[in-house]
């Protein structure tokens, strides 16, 4: 309990992804907030490669992280990008309105 | 060691608190700043797990330039406040709670035995490839490595980083119309025979100027 392993962050790395995941299926009035749960599920994955990275003394963990880093700040662009775009067009951007694709 | 262990359940806790916050929230701007205060714990998770430049990255790009973006967008669109229950649904019925419950239910357990799984088998560890020096700074160690070993996977990422730029800007340029902007071409090109009319005035009449 006192002493912080592996295991610590790899719950805490677990609990958040989950609340990303419950985040993406339960959201039913803005888009905005799915890029949001996106972004904590990414953030997850860095909390996972950054503690085996340190505590199994490989680098490399932290390197992906910093590509994770790049990749996510470019999809958080696009992906704010093409919700302006909706908004423009069809005045809403709630999930439950969004069905062009029928989905 | 008890202090480390303190602060990472206090810097833990209100990463998990801002985390549910950002998803239960009805107001989208409280969401986007519960996500910063998410990102912000993170980040002294990381610094104090020893991965000091990653911290501070995580600072700059997420807190200073993602969230930033969220909270224009936010602001922008104008659809701060969110009508009614943020899960209630306009047509379903609501069968959706139930089925996004139980998938995130078997996520969560999966990854629990996967951690379980992990603490059981400690011999798996044996495959390193980059040791961490603890004579270098965490910044320097991954410089070293960042610009060398991974320098193609570096500039990848700077093409997609541009790539992205690229499309956000042509996704939202839209041309307007009646916005008087000046045209180089036709300013340089002028000639005289149609920017100067000689008109000859007669006495006592004047001159007509047709426009």
């Amino acid at each position: 309990m006192l002493s912080i392993g592996l295991g610590h962050y790899l719950t805490l790395a677990a609990i958040i992804f989950t609340i990303g995941v419950v985040g993406i299926f339960l959201n039913r009035k803005n888009v905005i907030v799915i890029l949001m749960s996106i972004e904590l599920i990414l953030l997850a994955v860095n909390i996972n490669l950054v503690a085996f990275s340190i505590f199994i003394n490989d680098l490399s963990g932290q390197i992906f992280t910093l590509f994770i880093l790049t990749v996510a700040a470019a999809e958080a662009a696009i992906g704010l990008a093409i919700i302006v775009v909706y908004f423009r067009n069809s005045d809403t951007i709630r999930v439950e309105e969004i069905k062009n694709l029928k989905g | 060691m008890i202090a480390h262990s303190v602060f990472f359940y206090i810097f833990s806790l209100i990463a998990i608190v801002s985390a549910v916050m950002v998803t239960v929230s009805k107001n989208t701007v409280h969401s986007v700043f519960f996500l910063i205060l998410d990102f912000i714990s993170i980040s002294c998770l990381f610094i104090m797990i020893g991965a000091e430049f990653l911290g501070m990255i995580m600072l700059i790009v997420y807190v200073g330039a993602v969230a930033v973006l969220f909270l224009f967008v936010v602001m922008m669109l104008n659809v701060a406040e969110q009508k009614g229950q943020w899960f209630s649904s306009r047509w379903d019925g609501g069968t959706h709670i139930p089925v996004g419950l139980l998938v995130s239910l078997i996520i969560f357990f999966e990854l629990i035995i996967v951690i379980g799984g992990w603490k059981y088998k400690p011999d798996l560890l044996n495959s390193l490839s980059i040791n961490i020096s603890t004579e270098v700074t965490n910044t320097r160690s991954i410089g070293n490595v960042l610009y060398t070993d991974y320098i193609l996977l570096f500039q990848i990422s700077g093409m997609i980083l541009l790539v992205a730029m690229i499309g956000a800007i042509v996704l939202t340029y839209r041309e307007r119309a009646g916005v008087k902007r000046q045209s180089y071409f036709k300013q340089i090109s002028r000639e005289r025979d149609e920017g100067v009319d000689l008109v000859e005035a007669k006495r006592n009449k004047g001159v007509k100027i047709d426009a």
